[in-house]
């Protein structure tokens, strides 16, 4: 009876294993072209023949993306505003959703609805209160006019993403911990932070993303002084509507997505637990 | 474990009558302490922007106002007036409905049939689909859009050339703009979904799959009866979580589509507030439109809050 299942099982298991290698395939697809891309001669990006792969891999592409005026100033500014985000939201939330899981006060439902409320606000349609704002007081043209918005709205999601690794940490701890006669303070930083610290860190890749990914703030805060500006912004310098360079382009695009590839390879695990805690609670 | 989890305080608490809560130790202040420098950043930046936006849409601000040229002059709701009685809002507003709808139902349809494939195949495929969703998810959303661009283009793309279909512009006709955009979209948020609704399933007790087989339930079957009501917790978070970042697309149409398509016929909510307020100096009407899109997005975080507390489910 089991032979005769397994083996009536077996021709689907292998038509659904080959058909998840082919959607793999597809989906990787996109990203091996960009790479592809960026490493082709010029000749072979302009062909109207194009294949699969390349005998002749070149660095002119990376050659003149690099070389673009200040480009490393670019990558280093992008990377100040997502590292500066990351931290400081990282820490802000992890407050307040130690306040939120920890605590039992009044309004405590009533704030938790509002951080859900906060998430679905349009950051675009904010593009211009936030304008003004920074005008006023002298931000703009400045990193600061980048990473002030994206703290605020990374803010609700990591928060509610990071109440369940909170909610994890056993209570009995923080009893034992008190009982020890340790103060609320050093509970909260030398114990609960380091157990939180690794759903923290997956939260944070949503953070470094928003902040990483910014192209509509980068391009209407940062308006004359490009030495000020990001990644996104140098990449569009490739692409024309019109007659695009389109091995700059994938250059460009290929050295904006490694970093975040390799954060999100490094926290892969975490992150699919957190979203299951997210989701869970 | 985790939807069982659900499953259970769902059938021991009725909605109406709060759980029973575990005694905490004195509260008193330090949860505001904890709270404070969340609450003032969002209130600086988050709520006070959105009081802003309120507060320009109710005047003529243009760019004489903000050079100071001219005076702001309040005109009440008259910037909703010129909203609503043009027509290409409302166009504007129908496409962004239809497309948005379509991008959550692809998403879904893709990410949670691609979730059960995950579960029938062995660790080897399943770490090559897991890698390649991760790849997606990871691209950024102006380079992602520049990628997908590439693929589709005219002269030099390889889709065309596989499909047979020449020079054929996919960014040229509004539909096929469209269609381009929703395959980038779908392309880079199915992950989310698959990943999601992966460990959703990976908590479903495998005996109770099991029993469902052994009672001769086809996948189909499974699916709709016994996986989709366990689930359901976290089907609706990622169906709201889908419909309100499909509903805001921006870089994605403003890229692929040279800020809103031919004569913007490819502008959805987002791009044409943005467009209105920055590319035509009308900060007002800008505003306006922005505020219509929050309405509507709040809209639909309250019908999602229902939905919760429906559940039963204690926040």
């Amino acid at each position: 009876m089991r032979a005769v299942r397994g083996l009536v099982a077996r021709p689907w298991r292998f038509a659904a294993e080959a058909c998840a290698l082919l959607v793999a395939v597809v989906v990787a697809f996109p990203l091996y072209w960009m790479v592809l891309g960026a490493f082709k001669p010029a000749g072979e990006i302009r062909s109207s023949e194009p294949r699969p792969w390349t005998l002749e891999p070149s660095l002119d592409s990376f050659r003149r993306v690099l070389g673009q005026q200040e480009f490393g100033r670019y990558f280093l500014n992008s990377l100040v505003v997502a590292g500066a985000v990351v931290i400081a939201s990282g820490v802000i939330a992890f407050l307040a959703a130690t306040a939120v899981t920890r605590f039992r006060f009044r309004f405590r439902t009533t704030l938790l609805i509002m951080f859900l409320v906060a998430q679905m606000v349009p950051v675009e349609a904010l593009t211009i209160p936030l304008f003004f704002l920074m005008r006023d007081f002298g931000q703009l043209n400045t990193l600061g006019s980048l990473i002030l918005p994206h703290i605020a709205f990374s803010l609700p999601f990591a928060i509610w993403m990071l109440r369940g690794f909170v909610k994890a940490v056993p209570e009995a701890l923080e009893e034992a911990a008190y009982l020890d006669g340790a103060s609320r303070t050093r509970f909260l930083w030398q114990i609960l932070f380091p157990l939180v610290l690794p759903g923290l860190v997956a939260t944070s890749v949503f953070s470094f993303i928003s902040a990483w990914n910014d192209f509509l703030f980068a391009k209407s805060f940062i308006i004359s002084d490009t030495s000020q500006s990001t990644l996104p912004m140098a990449l569009l310098v490739f692409y024309e509507p019109d007659d695009p360079d389109w091995g700059g382009v994938m250059a460009g695009s290929t050295v904006m997505t490694i970093p975040v590839l390799v954060f999100f390879v490094l926290v892969q695990r975490r992150l699919v637990s957190g979203l299951g805690g997210a989701v869970k609670d | 474990m985790t939807v069982t989890d659900t499953a259970v305080v769902e059938k021991r608490t009725p909605p109406s009558t709060p759980p029973v809560r575990r005694r905490r130790s004195r509260a008193g202040r330090t949860p505001w302490l904890y709270l404070a420098p969340a609450l003032v950043v969002l209130a600086a930046l988050l709520a006070y922007p959105v009081y802003q936006l309120g507060l320009i849409s109710l005047f003529r601000y243009t760019q004489a106002q903000v050079s100071g040229g001219e005076p702001t002059a309040f005109r009440g709701f008259g910037n909703y007036a010129d909203v609503f009685s043009d027509d290409q809002f409302w166009q504007v507003l129908a496409s962004t409905v239809v497309f948005a709808a379509a991008c959550v139902v692809s998403t879904l349809a893709v990410g949670c049939a691609l979730a059960v494939l995950l579960t029938r195949v062995r660790a080897v495929p399943r770490l090559a689909l897991m890698l390649a969703a991760m790849g997606a998810w990871a691209t950024p959303a102006v380079t992602g859009s520049t990628v997908w661009l590439f693929l589709f283009d005219p002269d030099f793309g390889p889709v065309n050339r596989l499909l047979g279909l020449g020079d054929h512009s996919w960014t040229y006709g509004r539909l096929s703009a469209f269609f381009l955009v929703l395959l980038e979209v779908v392309w880079c948020s199915f992950p989310f979904v698959m990943v999601t609704v992966y460990a959703g399933i990976r908590s479903v007790p495998s005996e109770v799959l099991e029993a469902a087989a052994l009672d001769g339930a086809s996948q189909w079957r499974i699916w709709r009866s016994v996986l989709a009501p366990m689930l359901r917790p976290i089907l609706v978070v990622v169906t709201i979580q889908s419909v309100i970042w499909d509903f805001k697309v921006f870089t994605q149409i403003y890229v692929m589509t040279n800020g809103g398509g031919i004569a913007g016929q490819n502008l959805v909510l987002n791009v044409y507030a943005y467009q209105q307020a920055f590319a035509s100096s009308q900060y007002g009407l800008g505003s306006a439109i922005g505020v219509v899109m929050l309405l509507i997005l709040l809209a639909v975080t309250l019908v999602y809050l229902r939905l919760l507390r429906r559940q039963g489910e204690e926040l």
